[in-house]
């Protein structure tokens, strides 16, 4: 997994999810902050037509922060408002640039990437059993 | 014009005490969860209009408002007003949108099929009165599909559908700028998509009736999830650091042509926060009407064709924040009104009497 894959999943993570998973992280000193928690919004963007134009669709609450960790930065830009969660995330951020990266990767982001493809599939595959073939009936007088 | 009226600061601590009182109302109290998962499209309605996408902070302001859905978008403007823009986002890809819904009106045969989702459609409509008692779980299809591709690509292919050429200018916002007209259409789309449902679904159907007919087909209609990507600057890449839901509407449009265009069929677009189905069909239709001078048809002087009628009136916090100032306290504009009547009614006697 690269970094922008394990930041976005950190992001889109459930604050529950990964506050279950914290026991595998351990004791942490106190952050050593480069920014503090910040909540603020994201300009959503579509398409015109899906394909043409950008257009301001609407705003998603967002929190950042960042921190310092034996010489590395952790950044987190967390869908939502929960500091908390957005901590979490720089630290498993910074961490993941540490000699601690193969052992977090299995024990949190391992679980979170297979949350988050099994809600996928679920919610897939209940779409795909409401799929429908509707048949033309015979039209006209012969 | 109203003016600041002294007192009553008794009277205003007992009637919130009582308003707080009457929100609470009977019962256990309703989760904001509970709210957020059982009356999502409640939620979804509140994000769409209020233009933030957090299903937990409209579900707090659901019932905060005590189920007034206006207020409830009131309150969310005013929260988004406190927030720092962190920046936009890549224009989201609905293409790849995982789809709980997708339908398609003009093609039975659409690739990726016809997916009907949790709908509404084909039930009877009649209250169940046994729905509290549960349900059982969905069904579940043997394999996940892969990507449903876009019905206007298909139509697009053999140039049947007016092209809508892929443009990365920076669109304009007017939450920072006020509305200026006219408006280019990606204005036109955002103020749509922050709108009143009800507004756009009753201009909608005005075009329907005849009002600036568009003779619009649902070419597709299509909820479900989509990643919004944002580049950071300060990490030298971009992150898809959110996963909202989105309903997504194009209809296909008859079009005969006109001097500027050829004939073809022509679309309008509906795109909003959250599962809001008949809000992005109704979208659709007025953002159609809409394009009548970049189309070059004529403009028949319908209310869904007038850009300065739908852009100033379509925004409900808006619009009741003016309807609603006249309940407060306008003693002084009346005095100098009752003034005016008596002073006129004393004249109009003594023309009266002068004449006899």
């Amino acid at each position: 997994m690269t970094r922008p894959d394990w930041i976005g999943l950190l992001s889109r993570s459930a604050p529950d999810a990964l506050t279950a998973l914290w026991p595998a992280v351990g004791d942490l000193p106190a952050p050593d902050w480069l920014r503090r928690p910040e909540t603020g919004s994201v300009m959503v963007r579509g398409r015109t037509g899906g394909t043409g134009a950008a257009f301001n669709l609407g705003e998603v609450t967002v929190t950042r922060c960042a921190l310092r960790h034996e010489g590395v930065e952790g950044h987190a830009f967390v869908q939502g408002r929960d500091a908390a969660h957005a901590t979490r995330a720089a630290w498993i951020d910074a961490l993941m640039q540490t000699d601690r990266a193969e052992a977090l990767a299995r024990d949190v982001l391992a679980p979170l990437a297979e949350a988050e493809r099994a809600r996928r599939e679920t919610r897939a595959r209940k779409a795909e059993a409401t799929r429908v073939d509707f048949e033309t009936m015979v039209r006209g007088e012969d | 014009m109203y003016v600041a009226a002294k007192g009553g600061e008794e009277a205003i601590a007992a009637a919130h005490r009582w308003l707080a009182e009457e929100r609470r109302g009977q019962g256990a109290l309703i989760d904001v969860e509970q709210i957020a998962s059982q009356l999502a499209l409640t939620v979804a309605r509140v994000m769409s209009e209020g233009s933030l996408y957090d299903p937990e902070l409209a579900a707090l302001a659901v019932r905060q408002a005590r189920g007034d859905l206006i207020e409830a978008v009131f309150l969310i403007r005013a929260y988004r007003t406190t927030l720092p823009r962190l920046g936009a986002s890549r224009p989201i890809d609905t293409g790849a949108m995982a789809c709980d819904r997708r339908v398609s009106a003009t093609f039975k045969d659409v690739p990726g099929g016809q997916v009907l989702g949790p709908t509404f459609d084909y039930t009877h409509r009649l209250i169940d009165f046994a729905e509290a008692a549960g349900a059982d779980p969905a069904a579940l299809a043997a394999a996940a599909p892969g990507r449903r591709p876009r019905v206007s690509d298909h139509l697009g292919r053999e140039g049947l559908l007016r092209d809508e050429p892929r443009d990365d200018t920076t669109p304009p916002d007017l939450t920072r700028t006020p509305l200026e007209l006219p408006a280019d259409r990606a204005l036109r789309l955002q103020a749509l998509a922050r709108a009143d449902e009800g507004f756009l679904l009753a201009l909608a159907y005005s075009t329907q009736r005849g009002y600036g007919r568009t003779h619009a087909f649902v070419g597709e209609l299509r909820i479900g999830t989509v990643e919004v990507e944002i580049d950071l600057p300060e990490l030298g890449f971009a992150v898809a650091f959110a996963e909202i839901t989105v309903t997504e509407c194009e209809t296909v449009n008859q079009f005969t042509g006109s001097k500027s265009e050829p004939p073809q069929f022509t679309r309008g677009y509906g795109l909003t926060l959250g599962a809001c189905e008949r809000k992005a069909i109704s979208m659709s239709l007025v953002d159609r009407a809409l394009q009548w001078r970049e189309l070059g048809e004529d403009c028949v002087g319908a209310p869904a064709q007038d850009e300065e009628f739908v852009l100033a009136h379509a925004d409900n916090v808006q619009a009741t924040g003016f309807l609603e100032h006249i309940k407060l306290p306008h003693y002084v504009d009346f005095q100098a009104e009752l003034e005016l009547i008596r002073r006129l009614r004393r004249e109009v006697g003594q023309t009266r009497e002068t004449a006899e």
